[in-house]
């Protein structure tokens, strides 16, 4: 059987900002026997415009990463919210145009979000950490309820040598990111990242761990400007060995 | 003329200060979603009972004429008489009139969001009509001279302390501070309203179409005590609360005490069918239905229809980490929380009711919660998209978005401008890693370090063969 082509949907925000996970997830996709390409002409699912009420760009921007991605066997994301985007909402946005719904539809059932697709591929993880660490895990809100990711990374986190995954209270619940509502309704975000950071805090980890970059974002800053010295990285960079790099927004 | 939008952010604000208020909020957030979760632990059908419940509802708002028909037949047959009231002005004058005519003077009143809607309090007030709230909490909220802040529980943002100073001051009496002592003294200051009340007003949890029954659920049986003993019982509900048979009404009510309260059932439930027959022993002698319509029959064209099947349960607040942060009068208007934030631009305009829908991260736990699936997040997105489509903002946030989509549909440019934001963001952090104060971005700096780029773009990186 050829390896199947898949396709990583690095996201924006892991572009500009933390390439580490997308080298890597990319590394995580290959080692379960894949081809990963990165197609050179992604930019944004189109998430602000689409959350922000304007149909129309976001329609525009889906469409040019339907004609992006559908080539490909499998479409990877490191983000729920992105992968949610293109998976149940890409086939939602084109419903008065058939033949781009049609295309949105085949391709949704083609993008799996990284953690979901690990294990699908049964992905063996064999990284032991050079010390033990104690990690929690934030479910970040879109992954967690638009497409059902829960179990798949602390399966996948478990197995990692050395690390210890203790929950957090209210684990569900939402970090107060949520796009331009953090600086649309900035206190109002803050007390939400208040309330995961004493979470986090009381839990007794050394480490967050979540899904999703803009959530990682908001809960790394929110702990560094609290003063905290509990360090913020994607679930990926720990699964594929990368803590050599330092954590999002620097060490404590 | 451009409507001055509610201004949510300055209530967040003031709502976020305020400590009595906020250790108000934590009682919800500490009671109410551990109790609902307890009951619904214990049904494994929940889940299939939602979907019935959801379909329920919708059967009905697709044939809500032929049920509002066969209701309005059934009340008459019964005794009764049923008015459909337009709008909320011609609601208020239903009711006043109604009063008028049966020289009904002193009025108990039961908890009823849409005459909240209507504005039906200010309108008595104005007529110089006695009106006393039978809700222990709304009862509470007319002595403080304030809005209900909750759904269900609507003096909620009220601690214990001041419940019993503003009984003190109002009854001139010194109660202790225990609930027990304070629910004992309003019980007695109400019992004697509910002896002397001319009229009651009632709202409905649901209007059976099969027999012209109206239903009341409530903790207190204040309810019962409002509409059995006048002389004249007003009933006012939404013309979306029909439901088709009393079988029906009772699969909802299942869904409706657990996903409040986390009750298998509500310590009463009231089933009244028309005014009092002969050989009953007590009734009103006079039974008329007011049905709300106030711009609900325009929603039922809409794509806002899913938010008809609302039973006004509260859930969706009790679980909003935005309700749960800013409390109910935040809001602005009478319905608060997710379902509010979606009601209330219908009914005062998206022009004026836009921050409303925008103050939600979409993290989906109302959806999650709700007991009819109302895609909740989804119609917030619907009412955004309007606010674009009617250009509420301002031309810099329509520019701004229209600036970074025509970099997006570029993935040349994007590249180079992805590079450009990186190396200078970057070099912005320092060695840190993170940047303390960033211009354009205070909403963000002023209480978070901004995470620094790592440098150099992923993408871009990946594609001349960098691999780590």
């Amino acid at each position: 059987m050829a390896r199947p082509e898949v396709a990583l949907f690095a996201t924006c925000l892991v572009d500009l900002f933390r390439p580490t996970i997308g080298y890597a997830a990319a590394q995580l996709i290959a080692d379960c026997g894949a081809e990963v390409v990165v197609p050179p002409g992604q930019t944004c699912c189109g998430q602000p415009a689409y959350n922000s009420g304007d149909r129309e760009r976001a329609q525009r921007l889906a469409r040019q990463n339907i004609e992006l991605l559908e080539p490909f066997d499998r479409v990877v994301v490191p983000s729920g919210s992105c992968a949610g985007m293109i998976r149940v909402h890409y086939p939602a946005l084109f419903a008065d145009q058939p033949e781009l719904a049609e295309r949105a539809r085949a391709l949704s059932l083609r993008v799996e979000e990284l953690s979901c697709f690990l294990c699908e591929r049964g992905a063996r993880v064999t990284v032991s950490l050079p010390a033990p660490l104690r990690a929690t895990y934030h479910d970040s809100c879109s992954g967690l309820r638009e497409l059902g990711i829960k179990e798949q990374p602390r399966r996948l986190l478990a197995q990692v040598g050395g690390l210890e995954l203790v929950e957090m209270r209210e684990c569900e619940s939402c970090c107060g990111f949520g796009g331009t509502f953090c600086v649309k309704y900035p206190e109002i975000s803050t007390r939400m990242v208040d309330e995961k950071v004493a979470r986090i805090r009381e839990s007794g980890a050394e480490l967050v761990l979540a899904g999703d970059l803009g959530c990682l974002m908001n809960i790394a800053g929110r702990l560094r400007r609290s003063g905290s010295g509990v360090e913020v990285r994607h679930y990926a960079e720990v699964l594929a060995g990368r803590l050599d790099r330092p954590p999002i927004a620097g060490a404590g | 003329m451009r409507a001055e939008p509610l201004s949510l952010r300055e209530q967040a604000r003031r709502a976020l200060d305020d400590g009595e208020l906020q250790r108000a909020l934590a009682v919800v957030r500490r009671g109410w979603q551990d109790t609902r979760r307890r009951a619904i632990d214990e049904l494994p059908e929940f889940d299939e009972l939602r979907e019935i419940g959801a379909r329920i509802r919708d059967h009905v708002l697709a044939h809500l004429d032929i049920y509002l028909e066969r209701f309005a037949e059934r009340v008459r047959a019964a005794g009764g008489e049923v008015h459909v009231a337009r709008d909320a002005a011609e609601a208020r004058a239903l009711v006043l009139r109604l009063l008028e005519q049966h020289r009904a003077r002193r009025v108990t009143k039961s908890k009823s969001m849409v005459c909240e809607e209507i504005g039906l309090a200010e309108a008595m007030e104005e007529a110089g009509l006695e009106r006393v709230e039978t809700d222990l909490g709304e009862y509470i909220i007319q002595l403080a001279g304030e809005r209900p802040s909750h759904l269900i529980g609507p003096a909620v943002h009220i601690t214990q302390e001041r419940i019993r100073d503003l009984f003190a001051r109002h009854h001139q009496s010194d109660p202790d501070n225990t609930p027990e002592a304070l629910v004992a003294e309003a019980r007695q200051v109400l019992r004697r309203h509910y002896l002397e009340a001319d009229a009651g007003i009632t709202g409905a949890n649901f209007l059976v179409a099969d027999t012209g029954s109206v239903i009341t659920v409530t903790n207190e049986g204040n309810a019962e005590l409002t509409q059995g003993l006048p002389r004249l019982h007003i009933v006012v509900a939404g013309i979306e609360k029909l439901v088709p048979r009393m079988e029906d009404a009772f699969t909802l009510l299942r869904l409706l005490a657990r996903s409040a309260t986390g009750q298998e059932f509500s310590a009463y439930t009231t089933i009244i069918t028309g005014p009092r027959r002969e050989g009953d022993l007590d009734g009103p002698e006079a039974f008329h239905v007011v049905l709300v319509d106030n711009g609900r029959s325009d929603l039922l064209a809409t794509r806002f229809r899913p938010i008809l099947r609302c039973i006004r349960c509260g859930a969706c607040m009790n679980h909003c980490p935005v309700y749960l942060a800013i409390g109910g009068h935040a809001y602005g208007w009478v319905y608060v929380g997710p379902m509010g934030a979606v009601l209330t631009p219908h009914f005062l305009g998206i022009e004026k009711a836009y921050p409303l829908p925008e103050a939600s991260t979409f993290c989906g736990r109302c959806e999650e919660v709700c007991p009819v699936r109302i895609p909740l997040p989804g119609l917030l997105r619907y009412w955004r998209e309007e606010a674009f489509r009617r250009r509420v903002h301002g031309p810099s946030v329509r520019a701004g978005l229209g600036i970074w989509a025509w970099i997006a549909l570029r993935p040349r440019l994007y590249r180079f401008v992805v590079g450009l934001a990186s190396w200078s963001l970057r070099a912005l952090g320092g060695r840190r890693g993170r940047i303390r104060r960033l211009p354009g971005a205070s909403g963000w700096t002023r209480s978070r370090d901004f995470p620094a780029p790592e440098g150099g773009g992923f993408v871009a990186g990946w594609n001349r063969g960098r691999r780590r």
